[in-house]
């Protein structure tokens, strides 16, 4: 399988503050990692330095995807060679209409002009199956969403702006069962032998019914262990206890 | 987070430069032989003459305004208050002067009217060149044209009106307006006549060192309906331009007026201009602005609701970029029963521009039960930017609902991030969210202007990435 994502080494400091510590990992095409980790572990800083966010300094290390570096690149830039990230708290944009938003960032990620009508149409679909209202399509981008149709918005974009790998940063918190079940049937339908999909979470429900290929602890900026779909079952009982110094 | 560097804009069509040519030019300054000699060649009735010399020596005797920005660079000994361009008033674009059609051309006037007016006038300095209403207005009734015109033809009806929703001694702009003015519109909508589409004049300065000084006088009458709209725009010059016009408008019983402004004067002019409404009984009056240019801006339009039931909305905008102040706003008066008030004023700055918002909200105490609600938001694009707000309620009765709120933010790193991880430049971004921010203002713009203001918007923030 094809190498997609590859982070060797990365010291990521948020300000004075060191995050990461030397997080390596490898993410081949088609695969679904899941990252797990107690609050302040590190994971949310894991997916902004991907994504290079300016508010996250990256120290030492480096991270490849399609074979280049990326330490570097601006976040648009980065967006358009195919990584996408839920956000754990989507933005609010006044005046923009979902329809409006999505067409012009896909019209910026894919570089060429987005067909209204075709477009519309995969909008409606997609909603259809997020179990979105379709009057959210004219609504003003997160303006008055409840956090369940934040979550399921991001989803929305995801499916429209069809990335190679996919960031998903606590994108299960805080939702009910059925939402749940909502957004792992958004990720399903997005989820082909090509794409990938790092999973970044603190509990377990989402891993109900999606089956990771590897499953990464993180505690206190470094991965302490890897395995399979059985070690989330693991702490799902047990906790993160045995891992902390 | 890196700031995004906005360098000055080409502001491309607006600031097209013609030949400063024309039939007549005054002397600058401001005496009593320049009024006459003004008065002469816009061969005034004696009646108006003796106005401009009344205006003129009030104009003397009022002082500067003490508040607001600093207008000292001022200096009436520099300005002609009078430039009669190379055209007479035409009906037809094919016999406006070259050069003149060509200016309106490019800022795309003979096309709108084709698709989307009812109506035009053109003012190309101190003078209308062009002004043409359709067919059918003109058989119910509807009068559309420039304001000499209306003075010579309809004499009686100007003679109640002129000046008397903005009298001459209102302040020391209005005097100087009452004293100098020329062009502009007068419209008269019949009663019970529905004007569907709109009706349209476009106001433009290309003579350096000059103002202008149009007249706007809109009479809409009982259970009549109307949108006006008005465009304004000049080329940028060194030395500072003057706009002191003054709109005044009547809605009667029952009547509507939309008063739409896209003010976009270049950045050396100093926008002095007044406006009012006087609205009667069940009668509403809408102002919709977009104010974009212009170094100075001092303009707050006033609605007075005489009577019961009469209601306002104000929906405005102002846009400050470098050595912008923009201080703009809205004054209500509530002097009836039942009226109401509602204000959703925007302002944005960047590169150091000041946007104030300055208003007045009066409810006199026969205004019973009447509501008033204001909401002002700004949004500063840098650090180096200013917004303020600067509020006058005076509320004279007991039974009134009133809400005041106001906003001031800024765009955060964290929502540029968010945009720029779904493929969006930084630059990208941030237009988006101003453009997001317009949107309640221009979604009240008819789809063409809301287009200009989005465009306006992006010439704005485009620039070179720092």
């Amino acid at each position: 399988m094809s190498k997609l994502l590859e982070i060797k080494n990365l010291f990521v400091n948020a300000g004075e503050k060191e995050i990461l510590k030397g997080i390596n990992l490898k993410i081949n095409a088609g695969e679904i990692h899941v990252i797990m980790g107690p609050n302040g572990s590190g994971k949310t800083t894991t997916a902004n330095a991907i994504l290079n966010n300016p508010l996250y300094q990256k120290k030492s290390g480096e991270i490849i995807f399609e074979g280049e570096n990326i330490n570097d690149l601006k976040t648009d830039e980065i967006a358009r060679r195919g990584i996408f990230m839920s956000f754990q708290l989507p933005e609010e944009i006044p005046g923009v209409s979902v329809t409006n938003f999505l067409k012009y960032a896909k019209s910026k990620v894919t570089g060429k002009p987005v067909k209204i009508f075709e477009f519309k149409n995969e909008l409606k679909t997609y909603m259809d199956e997020l179990k979105m209202n379709p009057k959210n399509m004219d609504r003003s981008l997160n303006v008055g969403f409840s956090g369940g149709e934040k979550k399921k918005n991001e989803i929305l974009q995801l499916l429209v702006l069809n990335p190679k790998l996919a960031i998903l940063d606590e994108t299960d918190s805080g939702l009910d069962v059925d939402a749940i079940k909502t957004v792992s049937k958004g990720i399903e339908i997005f989820k082909t032998k090509e794409n990938s999909v790092l999973i970044i979470t603190h509990n377990t429900k989402i891993l109900h019914s999606l089956k990771p290929d590897y499953v990464h602890v993180l505690v206190d900026g470094k991965i302490v262990k890897t395995g399979d779909a059985s070690l989330a079952k693991e702490i799902e009982e047990n906790g993160y206890e045995q891992y902390k110094k | 987070m890196k700031k995004t560097n906005i360098d000055e804009i080409n502001r491309n069509i607006y600031d097209i430069k013609n030949k400063d040519s024309y039939d007549f030019k005054s002397q600058k300054g401001l005496n009593k032989e320049i009024i006459e000699d003004i008065s002469k060649q816009k061969g005034d009735p004696d009646w108006m003459k003796e106005f401009r010399l009344k205006a003129l020596e009030i104009y003397n005797k009022l002082e500067l305004p003490t508040w607001g920005p600093d207008i000292s660079e001022l200096n009436m000994d520099d300005i002609s208050t009078y430039v009669k361009p190379k055209s007479k008033l035409n009906s037809s674009w094919e016999d406006v002067p070259d050069d003149i059609k060509k200016t309106f051309d490019n800022l795309g006037i003979p096309e709108a009217e084709k698709k989307s007016l009812a109506g035009v006038g053109a003012q190309y300095d101190s003078e209308v060149v062009y002004h043409s209403m359709k067919e059918d207005l003109i058989k119910q009734g509807v009068i559309y044209t420039d304001m000499e015109t209306a003075v010579r033809e309809y004499p009686e009806i100007v003679k109640k009106y002129f000046m008397k929703c903005v009298p001459v001694y209102d302040h020391k702009f209005v005097a100087l307006h009452g004293a100098v003015w020329s062009g502009g519109s007068f419209v008269y909508v019949p009663k019970g006549v529905k004007v569907d589409i709109p009706l349209q004049s476009y106001f433009r300065l290309n003579s350096p060192e000059s103002g202008q000084f149009e007249h706007t006088l809109i009479i809409v009458d009982e259970g009549a309906s109307l949108h006006f709209i008005e465009g304004c725009s000049a080329p940028k010059y060194n030395k500072v331009n003057l706009h002191a016009g003054c709109v005044e408008l009547y809605v009667k019983e029952n009547a509507y007026l939309r008063y739409s402004t896209i003010e976009n004067w270049s950045k050396n002019m100093l926008n002095l201009n007044t406006k009012k409404a006087i609205v009667e009984k069940g009668g509403q009056i809408d102002w919709v602005t977009g104010s974009f240019g212009s170094k100075i801006s001092m303009l707050y339009p006033m609605s007075i609701l005489n009577g019961e039931g009469a209601k306002t909305e104000f929906t405005g905008i102002s846009f400050a970029g470098k050595g912008q102040n923009l201080d703009n706003g809205f004054k209500v008066v509530h002097n009836a029963p039942n009226t109401s008030s509602v204000v959703n004023a925007k302002s944005i700055s960047k590169n150091g521009g000041k946007c104030t918002y300055r208003s007045l909200v009066r409810i006199n105490e026969e205004a019973k039960n009447s509501k008033s609600s204001v909401s002002c938001e700004s949004l500063m694009l840098d650090d180096i930017s200013i917004s303020d707000t600067i509020p006058t309620n005076d509320i004279r009765n007991d039974d009134v609902e009133f809400s005041h709120e106001a906003k001031i933010g800024k765009i955060s790193d964290k929502t540029i991030f968010y945009l720029m991880s779904r493929g969006m430049s930084e630059e990208d971004a941030k237009a988006m969210i101003v453009r997001g921010f317009a949107y309640p203002i221009s979604k009240e713009l008819p789809v063409e202007y809301a287009v200009e203001m989005n465009n306006l918007i992006n010439l704005e923030l485009e620039g070179a990435i720092g």
